[in-house]
């Protein structure tokens, strides 16, 4: 298992617009550089993405919610 | 005056100017929050403070029926928005009115009059001030492109009347250019927008940035005199003089009179600022907006005139009639504004919300700096990056600009990346010196690599 982190403190988004489904799905595989999410900070949309392969395993944030730098995104299996 | 309970729906750097210029009016003071900004300066320096709302912006600095909530909740009286945020809503203007409150503002009708591009133009025109020279409306064929074009004279610059975000525009310099390029222009707009109307406006190239500073009680009006704002990054200022040292005192004169003309014509109540494109090369100016509220730059016109604008604007919407004339608002010196973010500039901007670990403040006479830091105040993420500005005041922009360095060595905001160094490398730039910009100069100069990390310019 690998945790994707958050590199910076914001508000993390599952989805790149509301309307879309979100990035990744369970059981989905994950290629190194393949984005996760997105968190805004300061009004800019920074890409989350993985730095590992793997297979999707879920988001543990919530979309739309706050995070913290350093503060557990989603999985890999 | 009307108002002895002021509710401030705003944070930043800005609540903290509201709070003072209130107090020192002898104006209770109520700083409206976020779940995310308990601890901010303003919410200290305030008389009281009320939580309006989680972090989200929607659900706290933009949401009106919280906003309005709040102020009747703390016995508000008035509420002043900031700039930002609900700021220039008509909307938000109107609930506050609806709810028996004073909006720091002009009139809800004002705002929405000179918040739509074709009325404010339409306003302009009427009250005789300059806006850009181009067919107001559309036009179908080539004969009236070139009927118009020599009307208004090249290069014009040519749009599809369906498109927008600069899709499609084309530069004709001369007769023979238009008419190659309008066809071209015309069909591609058939293809991309189902319509071929086009827009012709004349042409400015690498124009500069002018504002004039206006004040209005809902009688009369005055002008503060002008800012200059040329360097700026997408599309937002970064640097900000008063006065425009690029303008001779004739076209300054002019410049200003066609504001106060403007603000007149719609009984403007508050401060305001109208914004236009200068071409230096046939001094001509042309009106493009109005911002309806204090800008960020304030400062700068405040230190050049000695006219507080925070507090005028209060007591003007407080039923008061302006605390001066025309004739007593004089100008002395330059003021330089730089805004400090917290973005880390070597890293192309990217946003940088640290805990602030230690703060050092410029000092010294003619020296300001408005800012909502402290010592171990974590930067929230979830609004924009401005901590802070640094504003400096001499007798002439050449010592302004010394100044300004001296102030920006002094500055020290431990725990995170600021833009400090952007500003020390571009007051030591050559061009920047010369007064030689325009509003796409800075972005060429980030592109062509002249920011260095040793913090001077190349």
């Amino acid at each position: 298992m690998t945790d994707i982190l958050s590199p910076l403190p914001g508000t993390f988004y599952q989805r790149p617009a509301p309307e879309e489904p979100p990035y990744q799905t369970k059981g989905a595989k994950v290629a190194v550089g393949d984005t996760i999410g997105l968190v805004e900070v300061m009004k800019t949309f920074i890409p989350v993405t993985a730095e590992t392969e793997g297979v999707f395993e879920g988001y543990e944030a919530e979309d739309a919610s706050p995070v913290t730098a350093g503060a557990v995104l989603a999985k890999l299996g | 005056m009307n108002i002895k309970r002021l509710f401030i729906a705003n944070r930043g750097e800005i609540a903290v100017r509201i709070v003072k210029a209130a107090k020192k009016l002898g104006v209770h003071t109520i700083q409206g929050h976020s779940e995310a900004d308990a601890e901010m300066l303003a919410v200290k320096l305030a008389d009281e403070s009320i939580c309006i709302g989680p972090a989200p912006s929607k659900d706290s600095y933009l949401n009106i029926s919280a906003i309005i909530a709040a102020a009747k909740a703390t016995q508000a009286d008035a509420i002043h928005p900031g700039y930002g945020f609900l700021s220039e809503s008509p909307a938000f203007a109107r609930a506050v009115e609806q709810a028996g409150l004073i909006f720091i503002g002009p009139s809800a009708d004002t705002i929405e009059k000179m918040g739509d591009k074709v009325s404010a133009r339409l306003a302009a025109v009427t009250a005789g001030v300059p806006v850009v020279p181009g067919s107001d409306g559309r036009i179908d064929d080539l004969d009236h492109a070139i009927e118009i074009a020599e009307t208004i004279g090249y290069p014009v610059m040519i749009k599809a009347a369906a498109g927008g975000g600069g899709r499609g525009i084309r530069i004709a310099n001369t007769r023979a250019e238009l008419k190659e390029l309008a066809p071209q222009a015309k069909s591609e707009a058939e293809a991309a927008f189902g319509d071929g109307g086009l827009y012709i406006e004349r042409a400015i190239f690498a124009p500069r940035h002018i504002e004039v500073q206006i004040l209005g009680d809902g009688e009369t009006a005055i002008h503060c005199y002008e800012r200059e704002c040329s360097l700026q990054r997408r599309r937002q200022k970064v640097w900000e003089e008063a006065g425009a040292a690029c303008l001779d005192d004739e076209t300054c004169a002019a410049l200003c009179a066609s504001a106060v003309a403007l603000a007149k014509s719609v009984s403007y109540r508050g401060a305001g600022t109208l914004e236009y494109l200068y071409d230096e090369k046939t001094k001509e100016f042309f009106f493009i907006e109005m911002n309806t509220r204090i800008q960020v730059e304030h400062p700068v016109t405040e230190m050049i005139t000695g006219v507080d604008l925070v507090a005028e604007m209060i007591r003007v919407c407080g039923g008061e009639r302006l605390s001066v004339s025309q004739d007593q608002i004089n100008k002395s010196g330059h003021a330089i504004e730089v805004r400090i973010c917290a973005e880390d500039p070597f890293a192309n901007f990217m946003p940088w919300p640290g805990v602030v670990a230690s703060l050092k403040e410029p000092e010294g006479e003619g020296v300001r700096f408005d800012h909502f830091l402290a010592e171990g105040y974590q930067i929230p993420p979830f609004y924009d990056s401005l901590l802070g500005k640094v504003i400096v005041h001499a007798a002439t922009r050449d010592a302004a600009i010394d100044k300004l360095i001296v102030a920006l060595d002094a500055l020290s905001v431990g725990g995170t990346k600021t833009t400090a160094p952007l500003h020390r490398a571009l007051a030591m730039d050559a061009d920047v010196r010369a007064g030689a910009f325009h509003t796409q100069w800075l972005e060429q100069w980030l592109d062509a690599g002249n920011l260095t990390e040793k913090g001077d310019a190349a």
